[in-house]
């Protein structure tokens, strides 16, 4: 192809995205638009992935059966989000083994919030209300993107997404009416996942490199300080209601925006943590790798199993 | 590393009797009993199917976009297929 002609299917291409049409697998698409959509279609689904491990940690120790089936289905919502999200990257044209492959060597990226430590049961209802919280603030513009594959994975992870909040909201308020210890564990937890839930949002404006293209492409609606806002906004009457404090200082009404004014968000902690030296990075690539590795015998012998089954029902067909 | 990987299977799923099988993603699996076990736990973990297919992809043929004209434009100028192209007198209410 000419770079003329090029340049004809881009300026037909951006049309069609300005005008709210959707681009599915077969169509032409710009090489940056495919591998944009693979780098984040793939760290949304490894995030999805990686996700599990944190809350996994407590299956086993919550405190009732009401807690655990509810932990226990969130858990399995976020495999198969991630499940939805990877075969959805593959429509792109790169293979699952790819994908994990990306992962495994530390290539791709997935959400840094899962770097941190759930210490107690209070981190479960923290995760939930607020990890969740600003993961569906992040996510339901992208029930709107522009490729198709992506939308439509998303508006199934948005709708199963809301219990996930509220089963978090609903730990934290327990605890928050409970004993002063309960209500102690729960204020700590709160202290320990707002700022880095802050960070999930994304780097400020004019820090954050994808932004402008990613409007463009319907991959991203709001920029992130507008999401941040919003989730702040949100968020804490919310703490207000169940009486917990927003650990910021500085948190303070604007009258005049009618928005909260916050303090200023540790950007280092957030990059460290980002490039590799966050408390739990190197645990949870070894999780993972470990689990990949250790299966690779059942996921062989499944395929074995297949095959000489195969071969039987083709025997007795002759 | 695997020397085989499970191979790609496509999912469709009736939501309810009376309505047809719908397309609602794809995922891996080593064999057509396993995607549908999968199938089930990956897309119907809320009672969104009471019956499931499996189709493993590579048996799916799709139109290429880029065929498209030659597909579907012949349609569009065929007014003569829709009841609005044919004139009844006022009188007559419903037909």
């Amino acid at each position: 192809m000419s770079e003329e002609q090029i340049k004809n299917l881009e300026k037909q291409f951006e049309e069609r995205i300005a005008r709210d049409e959707k681009i599915e697998p077969k169509d032409w698409m710009p090489e940056k638009y495919r591998q944009t959509h693979i780098r984040q279609m793939s760290q949304h689904a490894h995030s999805e992935i990686i996700g599990m491990l944190p809350e996994g940690n407590w299956i086993t120790r919550a405190p009732s059966l009401r807690r655990k089936v509810a932990l226990l289905a969130k858990v399995q919502d976020e495999a198969g989000h991630g499940l939805y999200l990877y075969s959805a990257t593959e429509t792109l044209g790169i293979s699952r083994e790819e994908l994990y492959e990306q992962l495994h060597t530390g290539k791709a990226k997935y959400s840094s919030i899962f770097n941190y430590p759930t210490l107690t049961w209070a981190d479960m209802g923290a995760i939930g209300w607020l990890v969740d919280g600003a993961a569906i603030i992040n996510q339901v513009p992208l029930c709107n993107t522009s490729y198709g594959p992506y939308s439509r994975a998303m508006i199934r992870v948005c709708k199963e997404e809301s219990f996930h909040q509220r089963q978090g909201y609903e730990i934290m308020m327990k605890l928050a009416n409970g004993t002063p210890e309960q209500k102690e564990m729960a204020q700590d937890a709160l202290n320990r996942w707002w700022w880095p839930s802050l960070m999930m949002l994304g780097p400020t404006d004019d820090k954050s490199v994808h932004t402008a293209q990613s409007m463009k492409w319907k991959l991203k609606r709001k920029t992130n300080d507008e999401l941040r806002q919003q989730f702040i906004d949100q968020t804490v009457p919310q703490a207000d209601l169940i009486g917990l404090t927003i650990p910021d200082p500085d948190l303070k009404w604007n009258e005049e925006r009618q928005s909260y004014d916050f303090g200023e968000i540790n950007w280092d902690e957030f990059w460290q943590v980002v490039k590799g030296h966050g408390p739990m990075n190197k645990e949870r690539m070894r999780a993972r790798i470990n689990a990949w590795e250790c299966g690779e015998w059942v996921r062989d012998a499944a395929m074995a199993h297949a095959e000489k089954k195969q071969q039987r029902k083709q025997k007795q067909a002759v | 590393m695997s020397t085989k990987n499970w191979p790609l299977w496509e999912i469709f799923v009736r939501s309810k009797n009376g309505l047809e099988h719908r397309h609602f993603g794809s995922l891996h699996a080593a064999d057509a009993e396993m995607a549908l076990e999968n199938a089930r736990d990956v897309y119907t973990r809320r009672n969104e199917g009471v019956s499931i297919w499996v189709v493993e992809s590579k048996h799916i043929t799709a139109s290429n976009p880029e065929n498209n004209g030659e597909l579907f434009e012949p349609a569009q100028d065929k007014v003569y297929r829709h009841p609005t192209f044919y004139d009844l007198p006022d009188e007559v209410k419903h037909m």
